[in-house]
């Protein structure tokens, strides 16, 4: 405990090019960047393939395969090939680890919408893209939500391996520090990282409540069905 | 303007335009699997037919080539006498109505806007497509108050009914409905029933009907068509001759029993009624005694002060004195007169010891009395129009059915 007050109350970690503040953009920064990338690439893929049936097989074997990758020998296996001083080796390893959530809850969740509620789109007249958009994605959103959180959190948390090679962001206070035997700098770092998993968190829950039809959100139906 | 087209469509279905022709229709999965096999049939403008018959017998897949769900392997189907092989399948499915058996209702959205869902697709102004969706729920029996809700929050009759009123929402002139009441319980699949033959009668739309049950395929249609399985057509007929005349041995079995009673639901109560055997409530028990007398029955009709009835009294052993309104009151039955199958007069007779049925007008004042012997006269000629048709191994089995009636009106 007085390690943690000790690194919030140092001056020294609020200001500079490796104050807190910089650190958390930075970590923001790879993070995002990872998640963006993810969610252009698995959400489509999920949507398609959820929507036509194809490819299913595949997606699955391979989301399965990427999950068993270890994110700590893919950035040191990608460094050793493409050298340091850009930061996309930090994140091919975590658009790896971010895909697999992602494109697994996405094509479920299409694939898991009632039979019937198709048959039914179909048959009012709607066009295959019409069905897709208007009725199996809004269904479908709270599965697929739950997946880019869960990749969220993971990134947020694993974006601290950046700094194995050198790069920046909140691993900086935990790498340096057990480097160093700073623990106030470990302690504080690892609080950091999970103080903003945790806003993460929030932050996707306060999504769903905005882009989630009540209709569909499994937490007001429980509480209208009671009421 | 959809509204404009459907009212056109009004006009021109007293020409029976808007005919779907079956012609020498088959369908044949990759598998080799023949779901409907050279089905020939025509479906008439503003009717209900019903699609009937086992599991296995093609009747949904003959309705789903319909709206192209489902495309036939050969032969053609015709709306209004265009090939709907040649519609682009979304165009063809926003002008049919379609409504399946779980409802299908769009979860995310609420009720107002799943009613209007086809008027949103054809490019109706979102004031306008909610207006006639507010409109719809009213005609389907629904409140207000629901159209702001989502699906979940409704029963799954009122969902079945939204699912009615957004396959109406763009007034479409025919309408498929698979099986669309046989998820609910028994209770609410009759108040379905009722509403759509009361909306039909409003409505006048071509409805093709599939369901397994053969009741509601006799209580919904205007005519029946009885698939067997591997999807050939059995017989096509309205329900009274159907029960009457079934086809062949399959149709008969498939019909079930009770056919003979059954058909005199479709018989209307055209019965000769007699005023004289009522008595009012208030009447002294000789007044009675002399009424019974003089027509030379035994049982009479007791009335209130407002014309509806009280109950039979029997006149045989009556006090000497007192009043009707303190003899012990019989149960007893009533028909409508007007618009009374001859099935509930039979039925109001056998509720009551005095073998009569009481009719009443609508308002449920008494009208008269049918007697045992005027019923038996109309079951017996019911039975007799029936062996008067060139069905010889039906006579045997109509006539045995008559048998009860007639035993009831000699007894």
């Amino acid at each position: 405990m007085n390690w943690l007050i000790e690194f919030f109350t140092d001056p020294a970690n609020w200001s500079g090019s490796s104050g807190i503040p910089v650190r958390l953009l930075e970590h923001l920064e790879f993070s995002a960047a990872a998640l963006l990338l993810s969610v252009l690439i698995a959400v489509p893929l999920g949507l398609w393939v959820g929507h036509t049936g194809k490819g299913a097989l595949f997606v699955v074997v391979s989301a399965n395969a990427a999950r068993a990758l270890p994110t700590l020998g893919l950035l040191v296996l990608i460094v050793l090939l493409m050298g340091v001083g850009t930061t996309l080796p930090v994140l091919i390893p975590l658009v790896a680890l971010a895909v697999p959530p992602i494109l697994v809850n996405t094509y479920e969740g299409i694939r898991g919408v009632e039979h019937d509620l198709r048959d039914a789109a179909y048959g009012m007249g709607l066009r295959g893209g019409q069905v897709l958009l208007r009725v199996l994605v809004p269904v479908a959103l709270p599965l697929i939500l739950l997946g880019v959180r869960v990749a969220a959190i993971q990134v947020v948390a694993t974006a601290t391996v950046a700094a194995y090679v050198g790069l920046g962001g909140l691993g900086r206070y935990i790498i340096d520090g057990l480097a160093t035997k700073d623990f106030p700098s470990t302690i504080g770092g690892a609080v950091l990282v999970a103080l903003l998993a945790l806003a993460v968190q929030l932050m996707f829950t306060l999504l769903g409540r905005m882009v989630v039809s009540p209709g569909v959100r499994p937490a007001v139906r429980e509480r209208l069905k009671a009421g | 303007m959809a509204v404009v087209a459907g009212a056109a469509a009004l006009g021109a279905r007293s020409a029976r335009s808007h005919v779907i022709t079956f012609d020498g229709v088959t369908k044949r999965y990759a598998d080799g699997t023949v779901a409907v096999n050279d089905l020939h049939l025509e479906i008439p403008t503003g009717e209900i037919t019903v699609l009937v018959g086992p599991s296995g017998c093609g009747k949904t897949t003959s309705l789903r080539m319909v709206n192209r769900m489902i495309d036939a392997s050969e032969g053609k189907i015709l709306l209004d006498g265009v090939d709907v092989q040649t519609i682009d399948p979304p165009t063809l499915r926003r002008g049919i109505g379609y409504v399946i058996q779980q409802a299908g209702l769009f979860p995310h959205r609420k009720i107002v806007d799943n009613v209007a869902t086809v008027p949103y697709l054809l490019g109706w102004d979102k004031r306008k497509a909610r207006t006639r969706a507010m409109e719809l729920l009213e005609r389907v029996g629904l409140d207000a108050g629901l159209a702001e809700r989502y699906p979940f929050q409704l029963s799954g009759g009122q969902q079945q009914r939204v699912g009615v009123a957004r396959a109406l929402a763009a007034d479409p002139p025919v309408l498929l409905m698979d099986e669309p009441f046989s998820a609910v319980d028994p209770v609410v699949r009759a108040d379905l029933q009722d509403e759509l033959i009361r909306l039909q009668n409003e409505l006048n739309k071509t409805i093709v009907f599939v369901t397994h049950d053969i009741d509601e395929a006799v209580k919904l249609g205007d005519r029946v068509a009885v698939l067997r399985v591997g999807g050939t057509l059995a017989q096509v007929d309205d329900p009274e001759t159907m029960l009457a005349r079934p086809a062949d041995d399959f149709v008969r079995e498939f019909l079930g029993g009770d056919r003979g009673i059954r058909r005199l639901s479709f018989v209307p109560a055209d019965l000769p009624l007699r005023g004289d055997l009522t008595v009012p409530i208030d009447a002294e028990v000789s007044e009675a005694a002399g009424a019974a007398a003089s027509s030379a029955v035994s049982w009479l009709a007791v009335v209130d002060g407002e014309g509806r009835p009280r109950g039979w009294v029997s006149t045989e052993g009556l006090p000497p004195a007192g009043k009707v309104a303190d003899l012990r009151l019989l149960p007893y039955g009533t028909f409508e007169v007007n618009g009374g199958s001859l099935r509930s007069a039979l039925d109001a007779a056998l509720l009551a010891p005095s073998g009569c049925a009481i009719a009443v007008d609508a308002d449920g004042k008494v009208a008269g009395v049918a007697t045992r012997e005027e019923l038996a006269r109309a079951t017996a000629k019911v039975a007799a129009d029936g062996a008067a048709q060139p069905a010889p191994a039906e006579q045997a089995a109509q006539s045995e059915q008559a048998v009860p009636a007639e035993g009831a009106g000699r007894g």
